[in-house]
């Protein structure tokens, strides 16, 4: 596929300023700019970041599926229509509100609720709020996407091991609280103390604790 | 932040809150689809919980890439790359989206010229594909000065999502509740012990919490009520029809 010229201007720009955003950064840890540069690309129709993407997102979406018990053929068909929905709608992606992980995190869960249990997910789109201002100022100004992206791994180790366990099976398993409470032979109640104490963590490190 | 005047209440933040365990539940993905679509109302109308959503969703990417990768077969891109280019014929790239439900249905509130961006029974959008407008709606009567409308009767992961029409003044029976129940305001107020809601305002009760919602101001109270599961004449919902469905 040849690219117009405007999408290979688009992309290149889209390059520059993730290579500039990592120069300016002095960052050690540029995996997550370069998977958001990649996402940028191939809203651009840009292949071989796609490729990129998918050697890197299809292995992990693919985890997630079997993960959430499905069987191994089943988690190879979601993992590609995944990277699918995501050559399909990186248009939508904004690099300056989420990583490429957290988009594609949310394109693999609407497509596992779709396909599981046939419902949907309804959700609020940017654009859809309503009347308020947010005036907050946007993620990228708080925190740009690598520092956020290890902030975010620090608050994870950071969990303590029961908090650990009540987030990896709110993703993971499917479960509501009360079939976690059961699990782990706890009251609901402590299972709701947890996921707080472990999202009051993640806010902090996101530098985000007003609240 | 309180409503004193129900014309200004569009125009403030909700005071009452999903808990920070129901927004990870929604972002992870793990509640009902009813439950799902009361929680998606009142991000419409919160932006501090939509910022709350994004560290949930930001925590969900990070959970995806601490995953150790499992082997994909050995064709897999190959196939993929194949199936990009069989869709990509008539290029089309931004037809089959699923990111915005309300894009596929014209919204039938009723534009105003001029007035900010909602006209006062305009629906906020993840409503929207469930239910064209609120005038639309055949009410069924329920009890003395309650209506409903059932919109998603029972869930494939069995929850079950209606309407609710409550005349002012009307006092719900006092009740408990037997799983999770979602109560999200549209239009007009309701009290209860824990207070006053308007709408975005998003009531979350389970377990044994007792309460007694009273529709409090002039106008019809018109909420969202999702539980999770089918109807067990437990919930609101329940203590409602009992007197009148004879359980």
């Amino acid at each position: 596929m040849i690219a117009p010229l405007a999408t290979l201007l688009t992309h290149a720009a889209g390059a520059d300023r993730a290579k500039a955003g990592l120069a300016a950064r002095g960052c050690d840890d540029p995996a997550a700019a370069r998977l958001s540069a990649d996402l940028v690309a191939v809203a651009a129709g840009d292949r071989q970041a796609f490729a990129r993407l998918f050697a890197h997102f299809a292995p992990r979406v693919k985890a997630y599926m079997l993960k959430l018990g499905m069987p191994a053929q089943r988690a190879e068909d979601l993992a590609q229509d995944t990277m699918l929905s995501v050559w399909r709608k990186a248009q939508l992606y904004d690099p300056s509100k989420a990583e490429a992980a957290t988009w594609v995190f949310t394109i693999a869960r609407n497509l596992r609720i779709d396909v599981l249990r046939r419902e949907r997910h309804p959700e609020v789109s940017d654009d859809e709020l309503l009347e308020h201002e947010d005036d907050r100022p946007p993620a990228d100004e708080l925190l740009d996407g690598d520092r956020r992206a290890r902030r975010l791994r620090g608050a994870l180790a950071a969990l303590t091991p029961e908090q650990a366990e009540v987030v990896r099976l709110s993703f993971f398993a499917d479960l509501a609280h009360p079939a976690i409470a059961e699990r782990l032979d706890v009251p609901l109640g402590t299972v709701k103390s947890r996921l707080r104490l472990a999202m009051a963590k993640i806010r902090k490190a996101l530098g985000d604790d007003d609240r | 932040m309180t409503a004193h005047h129900p014309d200004a209440a569009l125009a403030l933040l909700p005071n009452h809150h999903p808990s920070d365990a129901l927004l990870v539940a929604y972002g992870a993905g793990s509640l009902g689809e009813g439950l799902s679509l009361a929680v998606a109302v009142h991000l419409a109308h919160c932006p501090d919980c939509r910022a709350t959503l994004a560290e949930v969703e930001a925590l969900g990417g990070a959970l995806l890439e601490d995953l150790p990768p499992a082997p994909l077969e050995s064709l897999s891109l190959a196939a993929t790359l194949d199936r990009l280019d069989r869709e990509e014929a008539p290029a089309n790239p931004c037809k089959a989206l699923r990111l915005k439900p309300s894009l596929g249905k014209p919204s039938l509130g009723k534009p105003k010229a001029g007035s900010a961006p909602q006209p006062a029974m305009g629906l906020p959008r993840p409503l929207r594909a469930y239910v064209p407008s609120l005038d639309s709606l055949s009410w069924q009567r329920l009890a003395p000065g309650v209506r409903r409308v059932e919109l998603l009767p029972r869930t494939a992961s069995g929850g079950a999502a209606q309407l609710l029409r409550i005349a002012p003044g009307t006092a719900l029976p006092h009740h408990g509740h037997g799983g999770l129940e979602l109560t999200v305001v549209l239009s007009g107020h309701f009290a209860d012990e824990l207070g006053r809601y308007g709408p975005g305002d998003l009531a979350e009760v389970d377990g044994d919490t007792n309460h007694q919602p009273i529709a409090d101001s002039h106008r019809d109270c018109i909420c969202l009520i999702a539980t999770d599961a089918p109807l067990r004449f437990t919930g609101l919902m329940g203590r409602l029809m009992q007197p009148f469905i004879g359980l």
